[in-house]
């Protein structure tokens, strides 16, 4: 087997690839707040047992969680297309992983709550405290930190995720790469300093996450 | 004072209280003993408000506690209240812990409210322990913490609810000895408790609670070493 590696036209197109590192990480980034915020709210529609609405709740919970990923992306592109629905590729990239962080931090944001027990919110009430100060001084600082470590998978998952979109003609990351790499043939080099920058984007987010961790939760 | 008045209360089809009547006067120390599940503690919710009645009244100084237009939040922090599971707030240092409420209900400052908490935690000796978080305080420290941050809304009468049945034997001393210091202080207490020698040496009365109803009531000397009913003769003859 010989193999010659060609870095050059790798390292010429450097910028562009960073450049598309960047959209790739604000496209997780933003699906991980849009998620953050429907999770939230759909864990507690399915806590509040309303079966008029925790029906959907459930659905989108159980579809999220148990269909592939791709085919929740082929949803937003081509499901939506067929009904003359036409989005852009970040658009569809951006709901489809939107989609799918709410329905896995929805149920850890369940799991959250429930894991903090009951008497708590007796003893604040206890003390005069509101419902409402109740839940916002002492029930959700509890769930945060234990939903910190799940989320902080969620956005890692985020990222890595975002290379689906390639194949609905996205120009993150991978879409950029695979662009390139068809222009010079130098497929392997391409994919190997792209397997590179997601570690590294990986890492530093693994890495602020734990600084981050260390400033808010001192217990 | 205190006027519990004839109250009902269930959890479904399970009636836990069926026809409780109590005065607390001020200055007194009253012990609710019983078996588990006679609705001692549930009496103690009911009082300030945790849980609904279905008939009855329970007056807190001429306030109907169940009532719509009471204001029960204001109401509450003139009722201190104790757990069995200390419930100290895990994401808050023991200064954090008995200084929050005082800030956000009683709306004092923020150094005003440190002072009053560091003053209580003082109080319970836990001076030294202020920047602590409470997964580093044993049970009895918890449950004292929890004394202190119940004080620090300066509560005219304080419930405690078997305080000292989730501690290890060894620890359960220096919290009676909070509560002890408490009664001497001439705190308006109500204590549900299966430490029946403590009972006897702070209650002024002590009432024990059968089947969701106040069996017997009188002071220790009576109910504790002469019951007068053979219900209560035999409930102290299983504990002791």
């Amino acid at each position: 087997m010989e193999y010659t590696f060609h870095w050059r036209p790798v390292f010429r197109n450097l910028p562009d690839l960073l450049e598309a590192g960047l959209l790739t990480l604000e496209v997780a980034v933003e699906a991980m707040l849009v998620g953050i915020v429907l999770g939230l709210a759909l864990a507690m529609i399915r806590m509040s047992g309303r079966r008029s609405i925790s029906w959907f709740a459930t659905s989108w919970v159980e579809i999220a969680r148990n269909t592939p990923a791709l085919l929740q992306l082929f949803f937003f592109g081509f499901g939506l297309g067929a009904f003359g629905i036409h989005l852009s590729p970040f658009w569809i990239c951006l709901c489809a992983l939107s989609f799918n962080n709410a329905g896995y931090l929805a149920e850890n944001f369940r799991g959250g709550f429930q894991a903090v027990p009951d008497t708590q919110v007796k003893a604040a009430r206890s003390l005069g405290m509101t419902y409402a100060q109740a839940y916002l001084r002492i029930v959700i600082p509890q769930v945060l930190r234990i939903v910190y470590h799940p989320m902080t998978n969620q956005m890692v998952w985020s990222v890595l995720m975002s290379s689906l979109g390639m194949l609905v003609g996205f120009r993150e990351l991978t879409g950029e790469t695979q662009f390139l790499a068809s222009k010079t043939f130098r497929i392997f080099e391409y994919f190997l300093v792209t397997a590179v920058i997601y570690y590294v984007i990986v890492k530093f987010i693994l890495a602020g996450s734990r600084v981050l961790s260390w400033r808010l939760f001192r217990y | 004072m205190i006027e519990v008045k004839d109250v009902h209360k269930a959890f479904g089809d399970l009636q836990v209280l069926k026809g409780v009547t109590l005065d607390v006067s001020n200055g007194e120390v009253i012990s609710v003993i019983g078996a588990s599940g006679s609705g001692k503690s549930t009496l103690l919710y009911c009082i300030n408000g945790l849980e609904p009645i279905q008939s009855g009244q329970i007056l807190v100084d001429g306030t109907d506690v169940h009532a719509k237009e009471t204001n029960v939040n204001k109401l509450r922090t003139g009722l201190g209240m104790v757990f069995q599971q200390y419930n100290s707030f895990p994401h808050l240092t023991t200064l954090e812990n008995v200084a929050l409420a005082p800030r956000i209900v009683l709306k004092k400052s923020k150094d005003e409210a440190r002072e009053i908490a560091s003053k209580k935690l003082d109080h319970v000796g836990l001076g030294d322990k202020l920047e602590v978080y409470p997964n580093k305080l044993s049970g009895g420290q918890q449950q004292r913490l929890a004394i202190a941050r119940a004080l620090a809304m300066g509560p005219n009468y304080m419930l405690f609810d078997e305080v000292t049945s989730a501690l290890d034997p060894e620890l359960v001393g220096e919290v009676l000895d909070a509560l002890r210091m408490l009664s001497d202080e001439g705190m308006t207490m109500i204590l549900v408790t299966h430490e029946i020698g403590f009972a006897r040496d702070v209650s002024d009365r002590v009432a024990y609670f059968h089947e969701g109803v106040i069996e017997e009531i009188g002071p220790p000397s009576q109910v504790i070493l002469d019951p007068q009913s053979e219900r209560t003769r035999k409930f102290l003859s299983a504990v002791r």
